[in-house]
């Protein structure tokens, strides 16, 4: 048998030049973003061999605002809406968990039907966010159908938040001690009009995407995130629960009236991009149900926010809280030192926490499956880099 | 609220370069009482009074039991007796899993706070890889949800504290674990958990720009979210001020 080295020197012999290459002319780096319409407001290099790519180191930062330090100079209500830029799609449930540990603070108990409105807001605004996230896998795995048809029903949702709230996306809506304002007039039965719409939507979603010959061979079997390894890397939402895990943070730590919501963890075992992005529409079906229950279930009248001091402050003390994001737990560790003004807040998102699985996917896989792991992690650049 | 009113509790060499205020200004910390207006000013107002830790007897506050001795470790049972008081509102799985914990490492672990779902732990950076895998071994607490420090220069301290969580065992799934330790303001140090916990990996490297912690161990004690070029102090310090405010 002949090797590389006998070859080179059997070359010699002939006065040819055969040279070996080395592993530097092999590799190439590429920097994929901040500019890439493909990766958001996030680069990260990788190298590549060939085909394959060897090395993948993220580098999130360019949309990094200081949201935990700006939270220290004003007071807890003022935070509010500088707290839900992050995820300006998914608003209601990045400030859901930073109300709650408010109220642990303070010590504020939030009338029934502030509750609702609130767990309503939040699951249309969770839907607002995941058919934003399922247009934008479409159209990088080359659908450009799944780019219009959620990018449009996503106006379902949004104007039922702004009839509830007055705002498109960014509400500040939640606030410690309730809701802002109370729903408004035949607010139920548009909501279920547009909600029962959806559920037709839903089955048409699935017929030409989910069950797409293309889609499926451009997922199926990529990226596969072993239950063992989702657990280690600590990866949150639908990245965890597509590996096996039945995790969801309205199930194993309800709060406020989830736990008289009957509803299923949605959850697949096969751990690849595709029971990544199926387990989100799964939760988009179970959602339905969800504020289908909670419309029912709202109490007819009653207060809607708990009376406040001007200026709530509670005695010196701390609080975790987390809620079900879009993305995963979102959890807040506020301590306060007494003042009106958080000593520290620490917003644990799952992007951040997401971001750690795809070097761990990246590694090893094709060039081609890059958009359809990267996006399928369920991560919104803006949120981890707060 | 949490009271933790128990003398720092071993000797055991801390990675600070200066245990010996460190680990009283710990003990003083968490002896905060509940009509203080701040947390800061309480233990302004205590770590004042004893500069060093050197023979000092016990008389001065019923707050802060001799923190002087090494070898005057008070009991494990002064520390279980903690949660004890508040046994009104400590739920017994809790205080269960808090028992297994104080069984096994006795007076290095310290609790500050047993809620529903919520625990916290303090222990010297000494010892908090070995708490951590006892945790994750033992215990079942699998991930770490987050890892960030705060900054608390009146004690010249800076805490940094994990939030363990489970995905393992289903009994667990609610639960939160706080595992705090506290490392000295000036040359901030402290052995990486990374080894232990993967998760930790990103949340480290973050709080070490914003808070300059420093995490022996860990590969990459570098800028992640910061700007490049940024050549100002960690920004999550308390003597880092936002421009007009």
């Amino acid at each position: 048998m002949t090797t590389i080295e006998d070859k080179i020197e059997e070359s010699k012999k002939l006065g040819m030049q055969i040279v070996k290459e080395s592993e530097d002319d092999r590799l190439m780096t590429l920097s994929v973003g901040p500019q890439h319409p493909g990766s958001g407001h996030f680069r990260f290099v990788i190298k590549v061999d060939g085909d394959y790519i060897v090395y993948c180191d993220p580098d999130p930062g360019y949309v990094h605002r200081g949201d935990e330090k700006m939270c220290e100079y004003r007071n807890v209500i003022q935070n509010i809406p500088h707290l839900e830029r992050p995820v300006i799609h998914d608003s209601n449930n990045i400030t859901y968990s930073y109300s709650l540990a408010v109220e642990e603070l303070v010590g504020i108990e939030v009338p029934r039907r502030g509750q609702f409105i609130r767990a309503i807001a939040s699951e249309l605004n969770r839907q607002v966010y995941t058919l934003y996230w399922l247009a934008i896998y479409g159209i990088f795995l080359g659908h450009s159908t799944m780019f219009m048809w959620p990018a449009g029903d996503r106006e379902l949702f949004i104007d039922l938040l702004e009839a509830l709230t007055g705002a498109r996306v960014t509400h500040a809506f939640n606030i410690p001690g309730g809701v802002r304002n109370d729903i408004p007039e035949g607010f139920k039965d548009r909501c279920l009009r547009n909600v029962g719409y959806f559920e037709k939507r839903l089955k048409e979603y699935e017929d030409i995407f989910y069950n797409n010959p293309l889609f499926r061979q451009r997922t199926e079997g990529v990226g596969i995130l072993q239950k063992e390894d989702a657990i280690k890397l600590g990866v949150t939402g639908s990245v965890l629960r597509a590996s096996g895990v039945p995790y969801d943070i309205r199930k194993v730590e309800p709060y406020d009236v989830y736990n008289e919501i009957d509803f299923n963890v949605q959850y697949m075992r096969t751990g690849d991009s595709f029971a990544r992005s199926y387990v989100p529409f799964l939760d988009m079906k179970e959602s339905c149900h969800i504020i289908r229950q909670l419309l029912d279930k709202m109490p007819k009248s009653g207060e809607v926010r708990a009376k406040l001091q001007p200026n709530p402050k509670g005695p010196p003390n701390e609080a975790y809280r987390r809620v079900e994001s879009g993305r995963g737990a979102l959890g807040y560790y506020v301590v306060s030192d007494g003042t009106p003004k958080p000593y520290r807040v620490k917003i644990s998102v799952g992007s951040f926490r997401n971001i750690l699985a795809l070097p761990f996917l990246l590694v090893g896989s094709r060039m081609a499956d890059m958009p359809s792991i990267y996006w399928s992690l369920n991560y919104w650049p803006v949120e981890a880099d707060r | 609220m949490s009271h933790k009113e128990d003398a720092p509790v071993s000797d055991i060499p801390s990675g600070n370069k200066d245990p010996s205020t460190s680990d009283q200004n710990k003990v003083k910390k968490m002896s905060q009482s509940d009509n203080s207006s701040s947390a800061s000013s309480v233990t302004r107002t205590s770590s004042s009074s004893a500069p060093s830790r050197a023979p000092k007897p016990p008389q001065t506050s019923p707050l802060q039991p001799p923190a002087t001795q090494p070898s005057t470790a008070p009991k494990p049972a002064t520390v279980s007796s903690m949660p004890a008081k508040k046994e009104s509102e400590a739920p017994a799985f809790e205080k269960g899993l808090v028992s297994q914990i104080l069984s096994r490492f006795g007076d290095r672990v310290r609790v500050a706070y047993i809620r529903p779902l919520r625990i916290k732990i303090y222990v010297d950076p000494a010892d908090i890889i070995e708490v951590a895998t006892f945790l994750r071994d033992t215990m079942g607490f699998d991930h770490a949800e987050s890892a960030s420090g705060t900054d608390y220069p009146k004690d010249n301290q800076i805490e940094v504290i994990y939030h363990l969580s489970s995905n393992t065992r289903e009994g667990l799934y609610s639960q939160v674990l706080a595992l705090s330790t506290r490392t000295g303001r000036d040359d901030a140090r402290l052995p990486s958990l990374i080894n232990v916990y993967k998760s930790v990996e990103y949340h480290e490297r973050e709080t070490f720009e914003m808070l300059g912690v420093y995490f022996e161990g860990h590969p990459r004690n570098e800028r992640f979210l910061l700007p490049e070029d940024w050549a100002d102090i960690p920004p999550l310090r308390k003597d880092f001020r936002i421009k007009g405010r």
